[in-house]
């Protein structure tokens, strides 16, 4: 495979593409988790690590896959995933997988996973699938770490955990709202919001 | 037998699934397919009514499947596969029956029923299901609450959406971004309903 086409996959998934707010797909499962960074983060990686593996399976199995019940097959690959995830996360961290709660075992009705076996794997060679399927939820898991970032800031004053200067003290009022659900949308609207508007500049400018 | 308190407890469950725990506005699942089909009044009446329905079913077949078959197996982390499965084949009956009995219908949600299969909505109420450990009356009125909670938000956000059409919205925003907004303001508008069932 070349480099240029390399290249290319790396600015559709992170950029031109971008799963959330260009195809705006998949986000129910995960933005009831951006509350804190660390469930983010945790639930993004469980994203990459699924849609990676998944998407090379599908690629490999494309042939054997009789056309008709691809999507039925590709289900099953994605919950086999997804089954091994929450099955080690529940060994490992119990902690993590309880605050999680059914969001891991929703990552099998995440549009964007099926999305891309959908639209790429199923049709392409390994590699360039697993390319695919490795910027595009690199592309999706930095937006919402912008999100996690953005609502645990302003809502509880710290960062992963730690005390964040100035946004800890008293000088800031904590925006209570910010670790509620509402906040979500907005914060999501605003991003999609002003990603765009930079998109849509930068067309015009090539112009 | 009495079953008086099992109701009473069902009903509690139902009208908390609907207005103070709402799984779109508080648990953002099904947000796919709602920005997608809340252009029309009509085909989100469909859907709303469709997601209804299937949620209710599926939410109480999936209560079989988990305590009849994998609980006494020692199967439970197979559930994801079993309720997928479940999902798909009970999705795969209703576009028949639709087909067959409103053609016309079947054209408006031809493309948003196998939709359905992959509405995270529908899994997230069977899996919810599972972790709180509601009995089978309770799962049906769970169920039965969830798409009702659904069906209104998806039908409200229809109704708003049209009367958008004619404003000047900013570019980038439009589409997705004024949608999410709208349900922002809307899940903001629901948290006024905690504290109604707060006694129970």
């Amino acid at each position: 495979m070349k480099r240029r086409e390399i290249k290319n996959l790396v600015y559709e998934g992170l950029w031109k593409n971008n799963p959330v707010f260009v195809q705006v797909l998949g986000i129910c499962s995960t933005l009831a988790v951006t509350n804190l960074v660390l469930n983010t983060i945790v639930m993004c990686a469980a994203l990459v690590l699924t849609l990676s593996l998944s998407a090379l399976t599908v690629s490999i199995l494309r042939e054997f896959t009789p056309r008709n019940i691809r999507m039925m097959v590709e289900t099953l690959i994605i919950a086999f995933y997804v089954i091994i995830i929450d099955v080690l996360l529940k060994a490992y961290w119990p902690h993590m997988s309880e605050s999680l709660g059914p969001y891991v075992g929703l990552i099998i009705t995440n549009c964007i996973v099926m999305g891309r076996c959908e639209a790429c794997a199923i049709s392409n060679p390994p590699f360039k699938a697993i390319l695919d399927a490795i910027f595009n939820a690199f592309g999706y898991s930095f937006i919402l770490l912008i999100i996690a970032t953005i609502r645990e800031v302003l809502g509880m004053g710290t960062f992963l955990g730690f005390n964040v200067p100035y946004f800890s003290s008293q000088y800031w009022d904590k925006w209570t709202i910010m670790v509620m659900p509402p906040s979500a949308f907005f914060v999501l609207a605003i991003i999609i919001w002003v990603f765009r508007s930079i998109q849509m500049s930068r067309e015009d400018k090539k112009k | 037998m009495n079953l008086m308190p099992e109701f009473s407890h069902a009903l509690v469950v139902c009208i908390s699934a609907i207005f103070t725990q709402n799984i779109l506005l508080s648990y953002f699942l099904g947000l796919c397919p709602f920005i997608g089909s809340s252009r029309e009044i009509k085909s989100a009446l469909g859907l709303g009514a469709a997601v209804i329905f299937v949620m209710t079913c599926t939410c109480a077949l999936n209560w079989l499947v988990y305590h009849k078959v994998l609980v006494p197996l020692h199967l439970e982390f197979f559930r994801f596969i079993m309720f997928i499965i479940v999902i798909a084949a009970f999705v795969q009956f209703v576009e028949m029956a639709i087909d067959r009995l409103s053609p016309s219908l079947y054209q408006k949600l031809g493309v948003f029923l196998p939709l359905i299969t992959v509405n995270c909505a529908i899994l997230g109420a069977s899996l919810f299901m599972v972790i709180r450990d509601y009995n089978f009356i309770s799962t049906v009125g769970y169920g039965l609450g969830s798409g009702t909670g659904w069906f209104m938000a998806i039908v409200v956000m229809a109704n708003i959406r049209t009367r958008l059409n004619n404003d000047a919205i900013p570019k980038g925003l439009q589409g997705a971004g004024i949608t999410l907004i709208i349900v922002g303001i809307m899940a903001l508008a629901f948290i006024g309903f905690t504290g109604v069932l707060a006694g129970k």
